[in-house]
């Protein structure tokens, strides 16, 4: 079972790193499958991956991780996560560091039901200014 | 002095009962040669540690003495500590005279065999030739078939002459404590083969003076076409068997911890010793005993700080506790003298090295002194100044002088100069022009210790012990562990099996080596 993505969560202004975003929290519970709790999305990037090569991030020296592929109507896509976002934070656990194996063990612990994770994409930025309505942004 | 050792073990031993007769000759054969080194030139003998400088008892030891010296030393051949009284004397030389066909025991392998050999060669001749002598009228004439077998026979005589001319007829380089058993039973097989047709001719064709002498000379070529068949066994026994690696012999050196690999085939024990022994003289540096030991001072220092004082009446319980006390408590202390041990051996290590640099400098320069002597040179350099022409020998005594401080300083440093004489070096020297060789080759000899091989003179046989828990003629097999012993050093030999391999194949299509760039990876969760 999944929960809707809370609209008051859209849009909400983080700070990581001296930056400004725009990040959204998502809540993903795990779907059990057999032995396996899987989250239903791929994930790419990391410290210790080519980040030339990553098609959704714009800046191409970026190595965070990224969502890559989501699996149709999976855990993820049901709770709102959409290919090309960033991750920022998983469960608290900072993922703008990491090597691609440890996020994906961050990911993939078996003790944990639920997973949330912080978010950024491109496009919130053009939903914040739409919300905000007539407010140009400098 | 060495000299005493050796005979004072040697009367020792000869005040002993004999209990046989066979290992006493050869334990006196092989002592007995010390005196005796110039009469029999090429035996086995028994030397001293092959490093140090040989010493002859016969030459005179009285040239490094004063003259005084004939005034208060009684004995006049070698000295011993204890010393031989006169029955002793009379009863070696006695046994002396009646050992000397000592030489028997080494040749008579070979001479039994040369003598088999000859008659099984004779033998099928001898079956041709006696019915031809003794009643030639009464035989059948018989003609081609025959002929052909007198061919076939002679090929196979010839072939059999020549295979064992290079097989056997080659002179041992070692005398082995046992008999060697392939070779006994082999002599055994022959005679008791030769015998058996021998008898069946005898009774057979000589008695009833056959008259089929087709069947005579037939029977004559079976003869030669079975001792092929018993060569070609024999070649497979001696030769062949122990050409594949089945074992893995460990042997190290006791006096220094030298240690090689060998794989041999399968061996018995005094065969794979003296296997051993051929490439421990080309394999193993040589042994220098003046490079051993830690430099006293490091091993005293610890003896010396820790006293021990005995208070009561000593008896035996008493003095082992207290020597185990002792060791126990030296183990605690702290020991310190690694240290001295590390620095001191630092400071040996550079001092060498400085020489060592300059032994090589001294001798390129030696070197380019001289030049070979082209003869189209004369006319040009003649009417200017006449070069002196040189041999080899005095070429070298020319370029020796200014290396000669260097390189005994050098020699000195790592304790080699008993092993090379000034005579050495400039003969040495002299064989290096001659061949044109480069100072670097002319000092591979002294910067590194070569092989044993290098430093002995082959006129002399050695003298080494197998020692062994199970019959030397056994085979080898795994686990086993025997020793060579010389005077002041071993060789242990431990033998393992060399492990069984399981090859398994595996086939690669040369169009299955495919790549992808792996930098970004993808993990689905």
């Amino acid at each position: 079972m999944s929960e809707q993505p809370s609209n008051d969560s859209v849009g909400q202004r983080c700070q990581i790193t001296r930056e400004d975003f725009i990040c959204q929290r998502i809540e993903i519970q795990k779907l059990r499958e057999g032995e396996n709790l899987i989250l239903g999305f791929s994930i790419g990037g990391g410290i210790d991956q080519d980040p030339g090569q990553n098609p959704f991030s714009e800046d191409k020296s970026d190595k965070g991780i990224y969502v890559t592929r989501i699996t149709p109507g999976g855990p993820a896509e049901v709770a709102g996560l959409r290919i090309g976002d960033k991750i920022m934070q998983v469960n608290g656990w900072d993922m703008t560091m990491v090597t691609h194996d440890q996020a994906r063990k961050k990911l993939t612990k078996k003790r944990e039901d639920v997973v949330r994770l912080l978010i950024t994409r491109k496009s919130l930025e053009e939903a914040v200014k739409h919300s905000k309505g007539s407010h140009p942004r400098q | 002095m060495d000299n005493e050792s050796t005979y004072s073990g040697y009367s020792y031993k000869s005040s002993h009962s004999r209990t046989s007769r066979k290992n006493r000759e050869r334990r006196d054969r092989h002592r007995l040669k010390n005196r005796d080194g110039s009469i029999r030139g090429d035996k086995s003998v028994m030397i001293q540690a092959p490093g140090e400088p040989l010493l002859d008892p016969e030459s005179t030891v009285a040239d490094d003495r004063d003259d005084n010296w004939g005034e208060t030393t009684t004995v006049v051949t070698g000295t011993s500590v204890d010393s031989i009284s006169n029955e002793d004397l009379t009863r070696i030389s006695k046994d002396l005279e009646d050992s000397l066909p000592l030489d028997c025991r080494r040749y008579i392998s070979p001479v039994l065999g040369a003598i088999l050999g000859l008659i099984s060669v004779i033998t099928p001749l001898a079956f041709l030739a006696l019915p031809q002598l003794l009643w030639r009228d009464t035989l059948d004439p018989c003609g081609t078939p025959c002929e052909g077998l007198y061919i076939s026979l002679a090929f196979k005589l010839l072939i059999l002459l020549i295979s064992t001319w290079a097989l056997f007829l080659r002179p041992s380089r070692a005398t082995l404590p046992r008999f060697f058993v392939f070779r006994c039973l082999l002599l055994a097989l022959v005679f008791l083969f030769v015998a058996s047709y021998w008898l069946f001719y005898g009774v057979r064709v000589l008695e009833p003076r056959e008259t089929d002498y087709r069947g005579i000379v037939g029977y004559a070529a079976s003869l030669v076409d079975a001792l092929l068949f018993i060569q070609y066994l024999a070649l497979v026994l001696l030769e062949v068997r122990h050409l594949r690696p089945a074992f893995c012999l460990k042997v190290v050196r006791t006096a220094d911890g030298v240690s090689r690999f060998y794989n041999v085939g399968h061996l018995s024990i005094q065969r794979a010793g003296v296997w051993v022994l051929d490439q421990y003289y080309s394999d193993f540096p040589v042994y220098n005993p003046a490079l051993l030991n830690l430099p006293k001072s490091i091993l005293t220092k610890k003896m010396s700080s820790f006293k021990v004082y005995n208070l009561e009446e000593e008896n035996t319980n008493n003095s082992t506790g207290q020597s185990r006390a002792m060791i126990a408590a030296a183990a605690r202390r702290r020991d310190n003298s690694h240290n001295e041990y590390y620095y001191e051996e630092a400071e040996v290590e550079r001092r060498l090295r400085k020489r060592r640099a300059r032994l090589v400098v001294a001798v390129e320069e030696a070197f380019t002194h001289i030049k070979r002597h082209q003869d189209d040179d004369t006319p040009t350099s003649s009417p200017k100044h006449p070069r002196e022409v040189m041999d080899p020998r005095e070429a070298a005594q020319a370029i020796f002088a200014p290396m000669a401080r260097a390189m005994q300083k050098y020699l000195r440093a790592t304790r080699q100069q008993s092993y090379h004489t000034m005579e050495s070096i400039i003969n040495h020297l002299q064989f290096c022009i001659t061949h044109n060789m480069t100072p670097k080759a002319f000092l591979e000899r002294y910067l590194s210790p070569g092989p044993t091989l290098q430093y002995l003179d082959n006129n002399r046989g050695r003298q080494w012990t197998l020692v062994s828990e199970e019959p030397v003629t056994a085979s080898l097999r795994q686990g086993q562990v025997f020793s060579l012993k010389r005077l002041d050093f071993a060789l242990v030999v431990k033998v393992m099996p060399l492990p069984f391999l399981r090859l398994a194949e595996e086939f690669i299509d040369p169009k299955s080596h495919k790549f992808v760039m792996k930098l970004q990876s993808e993990t689905s969760v």
